[in-house]
């Protein structure tokens, strides 16, 4: 009995060791690509620790993303930051200053989740155009701000559900109105919220590929954009485009690294009561 | 100091009226307790004096403005809530300070009012502490320490002392009613628990099924109800109501409860034979020393179903002539099941009830 239940845990480890090491193979090429010399990169030998190691394929690589980057930072960080208070507030009218047909109005928000965003491409490149605001950061911070407040909305209208309505009531009798409510109370409590909340909007924003090659001309390219230029010229030197995601990748990873116990419990709370 | 008057209110939900034209006038400085079961309307009605439900019809005046379509922040009313609602990342200093603060008084004269709020509270200590690392009695303080730094016009509790175990909520009812000796405010309270209704009201008002049944003083409600339910919503254990008979014979009426016969003392209106409910409160029931008091004739056999005793007092559930009642009675009464015991009945204090309309006849 002790001997089988035994060998049943060594199994499972073994799969789960295996399908770990499946994953984390693109990882290890990507790393051990990105520290050869291009000289050493060729398809026999892909597999193999580099001969010597070339830390300047990060610094190439950074100096020709660098523009990208900088989109990128302008882009995330401003839609991020609008997409996540917008729904905070919207959250805090759905959940706490309901109206006639404020039900209907969310469940419609909602419907903007399940639009996959490839299906509204064309639309909203004649809407951005029609707008003048196509090629540049501002119409791609629009795109992203709008299509995020579904999902940031329904993430703060969850989380205000769990803020007793006789707060709400305390507060109006204390004489506080909508927005001194919002700012003394509602907003201090909601912290978590907003990280949990920018975490998600910041790591799509940050990936998002087809609406940055889409929407915006070569001066406002985000990094993905700028990632599959590297790659995609004559006689690649493969070093540059794997430590060039590696750049790509970091800030989510140490977004996640520090933050990701706040993602985790907020994406929990409310499903056990204090 | 503030009188407040309701005329005729009504409450709707969508289509179903919770309170039926609601007429109640508070003296100023008045004690009001809204007492009655769970979905009486009680609650509701406390929440359209604050402001938090509309009201559907009828007025309600605060010193005889008419508050209809006044903010609750502007009608100078503070409550206090079953939950208390205190905000969670407020000190307490801040939790007591913000209704000060949303007013704009400046900070030296927040500071003044803080501190006696929290002297009379007995807070002083705790200023600095967050709510989650107070005690329930501690938040409930600091609850009430919101309402009264702001020397509101009108109290309002709704179930402020359900959320504490009973010993803390006999010390805070205590509490409650010195508070109110001393700031004399208009104060309406709203409880399911009668013994806080009895011990802290001027006056109750009890309400069923969002009607008025009755409006008075404690001692009034308890011994002159108005219907059955009123009879026996107040008072603990609740009054036995039995079905009986009344009987006129050479111009003197006695009652029948199954073959049980009493003499009635002071009759009410009614023909030979009527078919009455009788009621009995627990506490007239007497046994030993309390039996010296009562005539002959209001003495009974009566066979011990089972016996509580509780400290002081003891409880016995009895039949006698068939009918099954509970006594409270004085001292220490242990008897033992099958037990043959005298009773006394103060036969001055009996209630009747129409059987079908269930109003009390006197």
């Amino acid at each position: 009995m002790r001997l089988r239940l035994s060998f049943t845990t060594v199994a499972l480890y073994g799969v789960l060791a295996l399908l770990a090491l499946g994953y984390l193979l693109p990882a290890y090429l990507t790393i051990i690509t990105a520290l050869k010399l291009p000289a050493d990169i060729s398809l026999p030998q892909s597999w193999q620790l580099p001969p010597t190691l070339n830390y300047a394929s990060f610094t190439d690589a950074f100096t020709l993303l660098r523009p990208n980057i900088v989109n990128s930072v302008i882009l995330t960080v401003s839609a991020t930051l609008l997409s996540t208070v917008l729904g905070s507030l919207n959250g805090y009218v759905f959940s706490k200053w309901k109206f006639p047909g404020s039900e209907l109005i969310f469940t419609l928000f909602l419907f903007g989740m399940f639009i996959p965003y490839q299906v509204i491409l064309i639309p909203l490149f004649q809407t951005l155009r029609a707008m003048n605001l196509y090629g540049g950061l501002p119409g791609l911070i629009l795109a992203h701000v709008v299509y995020g407040l579904p999902i940031t909305t329904l993430i703060f209208r969850n989380f205000y559900a769990q803020i007793p309505d006789a707060l709400m009531e305390s507060a109006s009798l204390d004489g506080a109105g909508f927005f001194r409510t919002y700012t003394r109370i509602i907003f201090p409590l909601s912290i978590p919220g907003f990280v949990v909340t920018s975490l998600w909007q910041f790591t799509q924003i940050w990936n998002e590929f087809l609406w940055g090659i889409c929407l915006t001309r070569h001066t406002s390219y985000p990094i993905t954009v700028g990632l599959a230029q590297l790659a995609g010229g004559q006689a690649v030197s493969w070093n540059l485009p794997m430590a060039g995601s590696i750049l790509a990748a970091l800030p989510v990873l140490l977004i996640y690294i520090v933050l990701g116990r706040y993602f985790i419990r907020g994406l929990l709370a409310g499903s056990v009561k204090e | 100091m503030a009188q407040v008057e309701l005329k005729k209110v009504i409450k709707r939900f969508g289509s179903t009226e919770v309170v039926h034209g609601v007429d109640l006038f508070i003296e100023d400085d008045e004690f009001i307790v809204l007492v009655g079961p769970s979905g009486c309307g009680k609650s509701t009605v406390l929440r359209m004096i604050a402001g938090l439900e509309s009201i559907s019809s009828g007025e309600i005046c605060i010193n005889g403005q008419s508050v209809n379509e006044v903010a609750p922040k502007d009608r100078n009313v503070a409550m206090v809530f079953q939950n208390y609602a205190l905000y969670p990342h407020m000190s307490v200093y801040e939790n007591i300070a913000f209704s000060l603060k949303m007013a704009k008084e400046s900070k030296s004269q927040i500071k003044d009012k803080v501190q006696q709020a929290a002297e009379i509270l007995e807070l002083t200590p705790y200023l600095q502490r967050k709510p989650a690392e107070l005690s329930g009695g501690q938040r409930q303080r600091v609850a009430m320490g919101r309402a009264i730094v702001r020397q509101p016009a009108v109290f309002l509790f709704d179930e402020p002392l359900s959320n504490l175990d009973a010993q803390l909520r006999t010390q805070m009812r205590m509490e409650l009613k010195k508070l109110h000796l001393k700031m004399k405010t208009t104060t309406i309270y709203v409880t399911h628990d009668q013994i806080e209704a009895m011990t802290l009201a001027d006056r109750i008002v009890i309400l069923k099924d969002g009607y008025i049944q009755q409006i008075g003083s404690p001692i009034e409600l308890f011994e002159r109800p108005v219907n059955r339910f009123v009879a026996r919503f107040i008072g603990n254990p609740p009054t036995n109501i039995i079905p009986a008979s009344l009987h006129k014979h050479d111009g003197r009426t006695s009652v029948r409860m199954g073959t049980l016969s009493l003499p009635v003392v002071s009759p009410p209106a009614g023909a030979d034979s009527q078919q009455v409910l009788v009621g009995i409160r627990p506490d007239i029931i007497k046994t030993g020393d309390g039996l010296h008091s009562l005539p002959d004739e209001w003495q009974v056999q009566a066979e011990v179903i089972v016996s509580e005793v509780l400290g002081g007092q003891s409880l016995l559930e009895f039949s006698a002539g068939g009918t099954t009642m509970i006594a409270e009675l004085e001292g220490r009464v242990q008897a033992r099941p099958g037990e043959m015991i005298t009773l006394g009945f103060d036969l001055s204090r009996l209630l009747f009830f129409d059987p079908r309309t269930e109003e009390a006849i006197y």
